[in-house]
């Protein structure tokens, strides 16, 4: 603390780093976009209610892409709902997130053959930070990939990455 | 009513209509009936008083292979408790088969099911679009020989 240690009277003041602030606020209220689009959204929805309680987190779900920072995708990621995917994650304001969830958005999961109309990732259209393994993910799953997102945020910095 | 009676009682009212049926040995008997008749065979099955078949359970489109795709006609009675199969052959170079949409509503989603995957077009359905795949897909992807395309707006398709 160096110079500012105990140069305050008033005892109601925090010292700490932008970087710090901004990503602390960003963690604790990861806002989520309130789409699911198989029965990966089932196992979200499981996560999300009284038994996982995913707002003690301070995640809770949005119902417009406005307001949200974190796209789940959760489920089968079909060709023709992948332009809406596209459109909806370019609704929300930045910093925003994309948790890819279950084997079907990872990859394409059983339909990675013969799904003539299966996106075979999710990341061939929007850019995915944490990707959730499992068919479906068990909630445990889902809350592991939700923490290490949260790890991800903690490690950002304003501070532009010299090359 | 047995299948062997409804088979005779079509066969009496539309002889050459019926070319082939199936009704021992199967799990659902089933008729083979030209695809021109289907509509007549259809109101005729539907308002005879003998056989009132008033429930189309399903309707199915079927690419049978060498050439030839079709559909299948699932029928029930609620009020005679029997049932009965209809099978329709068409080539693949001129796959047209009348609707059977005015004499059971349920047929409407039904063949528009048929005609986005299989790619049987319906006469005379009053809306006959794609249902399941976007408006601009190419093709009809449950007929054995569909290629899977490359791209799809600028979307890599394959693995």
């Amino acid at each position: 603390m160096g110079l500012l240690d105990k140069q305050f009277n008033n005892s109601n003041v925090i010292v700490t780093s932008m970087d710090n602030l901004l990503n602390w606020a960003r963690l604790s209220s990861m806002w989520g976009m309130q789409f699911g689009l198989a029965c990966c959204a089932i196992e979200m929805m499981a996560t999300g209610a009284s038994h996982y309680d995913l707002d003690r987190f301070g995640i809770f779900f949005r119902g417009t892409p406005r307001q949200s920072d974190v796209m789940i995708v959760a489920g089968t990621v079909t060709l023709k709902m992948a332009s809406r995917i596209k459109r909806l994650y370019d609704q929300m304001s930045e910093p925003r997130y994309v948790i890819s969830m279950g084997s079907c958005s990872n990859c394409g999961g059983p339909y990675w053959e013969h799904g003539y109309h299966v996106l075979k990732g999710v990341d061939r259209i929007v850019p995915v930070d944490v990707y959730v393994p499992g068919c479906p993910p068990r909630p445990e799953a889902l809350i592991e990939g939700l923490m290490k997102l949260q790890e991800k945020i903690r490690k950002e910095t304003l501070v532009k990455k010299s090359a | 009513m047995t299948p062997q009676e409804i088979t005779e009682r079509l066969k009496a009212t539309f002889g050459d209509a019926i070319t082939d049926a199936k009704l021992e040995g199967v799990v659902d008997p089933f008729i083979k009936i030209k695809a021109e008749a289907i509509r007549e065979i259809a109101l005729f099955l539907r308002d005879d008083i003998e056989l009132q078949f008033d429930f189309l359970m399903c309707l199915s489109g079927v690419d049978f292979g060498k050439g030839l795709i079709g559909v299948v006609y699932n029928l029930y009675s609620m009020s005679k408790k029997h049932k009965i199969t209809l099978k329709v052959e068409v080539s693949k170079e001129k796959p047209e088969i009348p609707s059977v949409e005015s004499i059971w509503k349920t047929a409407n989603w039904h063949e528009r099911e048929a005609y986005d995957l299989i790619g049987v077009v319906f006469t005379g359905h009053p809306d006959l679009r794609r249902i399941l795949l976007p408006y601009d897909w190419e093709g009809h992807p449950l007929r054995k020989d569909y290629k899977v395309p490359e791209y799809y707006q600028g979307m890599k398709v394959p693995y």
